[in-house]
Order: structure tokens, then C-alpha cells, then sequence
């Protein structure tokens, strides 16, 4: 049997499915929840590529490139501020982030 | 045709059942390990689709500079991750149920779709054939032309993520000795040396 779009679009599918499962699960973790937004990026990465090869078009991988470069920023910033609130606070449980009141 | 088959079905089950130790490992350090190992099995699935800078790109990138960086935070960080861990059966329901209810929507979206064969041609970057032109030459020839204002833009996102990193991370701690370029600058030979004439046969 023939891989298809659909085989890569299942693992994708999958996989975003367990990012958003892990953060339900882990609410209390924040490293834990920053982990599944990676592997929810990571899901929209192959889902770009996989429609990329079927469509024979290149702004797929162009645009899966540009998300690479934000997962990253994105990862790098978040780590930043969980460092300095462990700092401040001596902790980094989600309940205990309440400080804004928001 | 079947090596391929076969290498999906491989990269895919441990892409698969890595993401899933991820979110369920007791030991963060060992979750961030599993993404390793999911980021490079994911780099496997898009070497199969012929999008070989991404797949380097994703080990480069991810394995080596956003994973190195959790498991530097993970480790780092002295907090005790059982007492984090309570309360992950009391999510368990409500998060099963939205995560099969995704999975459902999904492979319903999914099962729908058919791809347009007059879509699928219409394309706006055609790729070249594999053979004739490398993967990462053809990326190049488009992302330098006409990607190149959001290739800056991607960038100076980057700059800005290192800039707010550190300020955010920078301190200054009080107590510590450290280079006082000023004072150094402003010195002079009067204020720092001090000329004493000693009669000889006596101390100071």
C-alpha cells in the first residue's frame, strides 16, 4: 500500500491531538505545557511538508521554515520568563502564576 | 515502494509513542529526551517526502538549540516535580474526552477531503524535480527572491527573542567583584601612586 497524503495527515493529526492532550493533563507543569506546544508546532510542520510533496508545490516548506524560526523564539522567550518567575517566586506551578490578578 | 512503506509506518509509530511519554513521563528530564526522539523521527518522516533541509533544519534547530535549552531549564530549575505531578489523573476525563472528540473532528475533516486534481496543479511555487536540483538549492532560489522581506522579517523575530531573553534573564548581583571601566579610564598617576622619601637607616 502506497503512502498518501492521508498517512502523513493522520500522524499529524495524532500528534497535535497529544499536545493538546498534554496540556490538560499537565496543567500544573509549566515546562511540560511549553513541550506540547512544540509538539503541536511540530504536527502543523509535517502536515505543511506532507502537503508540500502531494501538492508539488515549494511554499510549504517555505512556510513550514518561517514556523521553525518562531517555534524557536517562541521556546527561547518562554524559558526566559519561567526562569526569571522561578527566580522571583521559588516556583513554577501554573496556580501559583497569579500574581496580575488577570 | 515497500522500504518506504515500511520506514513510514517505523518514523510514525515512534513519533507516535514518543510524543505520548512526553506528556505522560513522571521525569521532565526524561520527557524532554522523548522529544528528542520525536523530533528526530519526525526528521525521518520528512527526509521520506523529500524536504531535506527541513529535516536537517528540525535536528539542527530543534534537537540541537530548543531541546538542548529545556533540558538546561529542566535541570536547572530545583523544583519538585512529583508535588507538580498531583492532580493528573483529576484532568485525566475532561482531557481524554476533548482529545477524542479532536481526534474524531479530525479523521472526520480528513476522510472528507478529496484532493482536487485541478487544485493540486495549480500551484503557486512548483517544485523542481528531485533530480534535477537539489532540495535545499530550490528552497534557496525561492526564499532569497521571493520570500526574502519574510525571510528579514523571520529574522528580526530571532533578534528580538535574543534581545528579550536576555534582558529578561540578565541581573546584577550586589557583592560581586567586577570590572568598573570608569574608574579604570579615570585613574591617574597622581591618585594612584603616592612618592615617599625614606631617610636611610629608618622605616617609614
Amino acid at each position: 500500500m502506497a503512502i498518501g497524503l492521508g498517512h502523513y495527515l493522520t500522524v499529524g493529526a495524532i500528534l497535535f491531538t497529544l499536545g493538546v492532550f498534554g496540556i490538560f493533563i499537565n496543567r500544573k507543569n509549566v515546562i511540560i505545557i511549553l513541550m506540547s506546544i512544540e509538539l503541536i508546532l511540530l504536527a502543523v510542520n509535517i502536515n505543511l511538508v506532507a502537503f508540500s510533496f502531494y501538492l508539488n508545490d515549494l511554499a510549504g516548506q517555505i512556510f513550514a521554515l518561517f514556523i521553525l524560526t518562531v517555534a524557536a523564539a517562541e521556546a527561547a522567550i518562554g524559558l526566559a520568563i519561567l526562569v526569571v518567575f522561578f527566580r522571583n517566586r521559588g516556583s513554577i506551578a501554573v496556580e501559583d502564576i497569579n500574581m496580575m490578578k488577570g | 515502494m515497500v522500504l518506504t512503506t515500511f520506514f513510514f509506518y517505523l518514523f510514525a509509530a515512534i513519533t507516535v509513542a514518543s510524543a505520548f511519554l512526553v506528556i505522560a513521563a513522571r521525569n521532565p528530564v526524561h520527557s524532554v529526551l522523548f522529544l528528542i526522539l520525536a523530533f528526530f523521527n519526525s526528521a525521518g518522516l520528512f527526509m521520506l517526502v523529500g524536504a531535506e533541509f527541513l529535516a536537517m533544519l528540525l535536528i539542527v534547530v530543534y534537537v540541537g538549540a530548543v531541546a538542548v535549552l529545556f533540558l538546561f531549564v529542566v535541570m536547572m530549575l530545583d523544583v519538585d516535580f512529583a508535588e507538580l505531578r498531583q492532580g493528573f489523573l483529576q484532568y485525566l476525563p475532561i482531557g481524554a474526552l476533548v482529545a477524542v472528540i479532536l481526534v474524531l473532528e479530525l479523521a472526520l475533516v480528513l476522510g472528507a477531503s478529496v484532493l482536487d486534481a485541478d487544485v493540486a496543479m495549480e500551484t503557486g511555487m512548483p517544485m523542481p524535480p528531485l533530480d534535477e536540483i537539489s532540495n535545499i538549492e530550490a528552497i534557496g532560489l525561492v526564499l532569497y527572491t521571493d520570500y526574502v522581506y519574510f525571510f528579514q522579517a523571520a529574522g528580526l523575530v530571532l533578534l528580538v527573542a535574543m534581545v528579550g531573553a536576555i534582558v529578561l534573564t540578565l541581573r546584577h548581583r550586589e557583592g560581586v567583584k567586577r570590572q568598573d571601566i570608569v574608574a579604570q579610564v579615570n585613574r591617574t598617576p597622581e591618585a594612584a601612586m603616592e612618592v615617599v622619601k625614606v631617610k636611610s637607616g629608618q622605616g617609614l
